[in-house]
């Protein structure tokens, strides 16, 4: 039963073939049997699981089942959970146990789910490959010596190794759509302030988005109506209308108009990816629809404007983490500001540490206007690109990312060459539209992502983009070797 | 724009972090490189654009002035360091 997708495994327990329990029973066991090798959970919780479990099944004899009562899925280390350790993936977190659910985990659970546990994460999220995490990197299940990317590397990896069927996630700068392109599975980051910010830790409020992971476009849908909406605790959630999403998702692409942003397949791009995206576009236009290229020319500056604005951001938002209220404190401190420094110092690692001086220094006295302003303005400018090409066209296509998944260690000692790891996604955020990344074919054995941007608030023309995809071909299926 | 061991220390400081003084080193050259990479942005001219803080141009958005949060102390700081009697415990700050 670890093969299905959420839609099938709503089938299955509706048609009565197996029990939430029996289910939640087996993905556990599959956890404890890869997780020690894959490192994907940070924690387990085995015994609510099979209390939530136990209470699906019950609430399914009553006659009260929805489309996802009783389903098992996986929150992000990043989502607050009451009761269990909401670590973010750094030591300066490892004892925190949240004393109240994100809004996310809260709405999830009205829906009936079964969390099974919380997954792996760059520190803080800061991260493309899952490396700066405090509990150690994560594997990627097509390789083991390869990164699952970041920083929802151990959703991805947990989806990817049929650990889970659906977890959920968060994308600042691509954390998403990139480690679910390098596991080969479907991810979908919305519209900015679609989905609550509530009790997700903040790490770059103008950008932090959460979304689903999960094999299909059709289980994110699913996913995605039981997590966006408008939520009074988060200040910038967006009071807009939440459709179905899986209403029109099986609607013909017909005269669809895609947009290819000449930008996303120039210089840095490896041409075994260039050629499996290059062939999901040919698929595309089999299914009717027309392509044309476009330009998004401010795009180029999204990498070191992001640079700018995440850390600034970043290092406003790490401050609440002092040593006092809760987390980690050092020991035997002499003064408050040894208190302050040595806590921060101990907890938080050299990533964490470095986006935060880098934040520093951009808003320090004297540096505000030519770094923090200056980047403002020019988010602007790419934003206005976006508006400007969805006048023309529906939907942008292109990688997710210009390579497929790299190795453990590779690029771990250089910051900026992680950082081009998100070259093609950073943009999205930065003009707050949603993306979504879908499996599109291989490229040296490995998976390769393609990227589907829309404008604002099309989740379900994406949806409907990817579904038909999905429907034509069968690179969503494939699934890595001992898994 | 390099940045000097001196700089990369009065940064720490305001950041309040305390790094290891033989670390030093490697923070400077990766801060110099990366505000180096982010200096491509001067090359574009961007006089007269409105800096956007958000992305869909919006304001925060105002509540009514009332309380909805009711008290949970007691579990709030069940998770902190050190507490007494209701208040946080820091080391000494006025003598």
């Amino acid at each position: 039963m670890h093969d299905k997708t959420i839609t099938e495994l709503a089938a299955a327990l509706k048609a009565g073939e197996f029990s939430s329990v029996e289910l939640t029973e087996a993905l556990l066991r599959r956890i404890e049997a890869h997780n020690p090798e894959l490192n994907a959970f940070i924690t387990v919780t085995r015994e609510p699981a099979l209390q939530a479990a136990r209470e699906a099944d019950a609430a399914r004899a009553a006659g009260k089942a929805g489309p996802l009562t009783g389903i098992p899925i996986a929150h992000k280390d990043i989502f607050c959970t009451a009761g269990v350790r909401t670590s973010c993936g750094s030591k300066m977190l490892d004892s925190f146990v949240s004393p109240y659910d994100a809004t996310v985990v809260e709405k999830l659970k009205a829906a009936g789910v079964v969390m099974l546990g919380k997954t792996n994460m760059d520190e803080f999220a800061m991260g493309s490959s899952n490396e700066t995490s405090y509990y150690g990197p994560v594997k990627n299940p097509w390789k083991l010596d390869a990164v699952p990317g970041g920083s929802s590397g151990g959703s991805a990896a947990a989806v990817a190794a049929r650990l889970v069927p659906g977890v959920t996630a968060t994308d600042t700068g691509g954390s998403i759509r990139q480690p679910a392109a390098m596991c080969g599975i479907s991810g979908l980051k919305p519209t900015y302030g679609r989905v609550s910010r509530y009790g997700m830790i903040a790490f770059a409020s103008s950008l932090d988005q959460g979304g689903p992971m999960a094999r299909t476009a059709e289980d994110l849908a699913l996913l995605l109506n039981n997590m966006a909406g408008f939520d009074p605790r988060d200040s910038t959630s967006v009071e807009h209308v939440v459709p179905d999403y899986t209403d029109g998702i099986a609607e013909s692409l017909e005269g669809l108009k895609i947009g290819l942003p000449k930008e996303f397949f120039g210089e840095g791009l490896d041409p075994e990816v260039g050629q499996v995206v290059e062939a999901a576009i040919k698929e595309y236009e089999k299914l009717g629809a027309e392509v044309r290229e476009v330009s998004l020319p401010n795009s180029k500056l999204s990498v070191p404007v992001y640079y700018v604005i995440a850390p600034a951001e970043a290092s406003s938002n790490l401050s609440r983490f002092d040593g006092v209220r809760y987390g980690y404190r050092c020991e035997n401190p002499v003064d408050l500001e040894d208190l302050y420094k040595r806590s921060r110092g101990e907890g938080f690692g050299a990533e964490v540490k470095r986006r935060i001086m880098v934040g520093t220094y951009a808003l320090s006295a004297g540096y505000y206007d030519a770094y923090y302003l200056k980047a403002q303005q020019l988010r602007r400018l790419i934003r206005d690109d976006f508006v400007r090409v969805f006048e023309e066209v529906d939907v942008l296509m292109g990688p997710t990312s210009p390579t497929v998944a790299f190795n453990i260690g590779e690029r771990s000692d250089d910051p900026l060459q992680m950082y081009l790891s998100d070259v093609y996604t950073i943009a999205v955020n930065l003009a707050g539209v949603p993306g979504l990344s879908i499996p599109a074919g291989f490229a040296k054995g490995l998976p390769v992502g393609l990227q589907v941007i829309g404008n604002y608030f099309s989740e379900a023309k994406l949806l409907n983009v990817a579904h038909k995809f999905q429907q034509a071909t069968d690179w969503h299926l494939a699934t890595p070797e001992g898994f | 724009m390099s940045l000097g061991p001196a700089e990369v220390k009065n940064i720490a400081h305001l950041a309040r972090l305390d790094i290891d003084e033989s670390l030093i080193p490697d923070y400077a050259k990766n801060l110099s490189d990366i505000l180096a990479f982010v200096e491509q942005m001067n090359a574009h001219a961007t006089e007269g654009v409105e800096p956007m803080a958000h992305p869909l141009d919006m304001s925060q958005r105002l509540r009514p002035d009332e309380v909805t949060e009711r008290d949970q102390r007691e579990l709030f700081q069940r998770i902190a360091p050190a507490t007494e009697a209701g208040l946080y415990l820091v080391p000494k700050v006025i003598e």
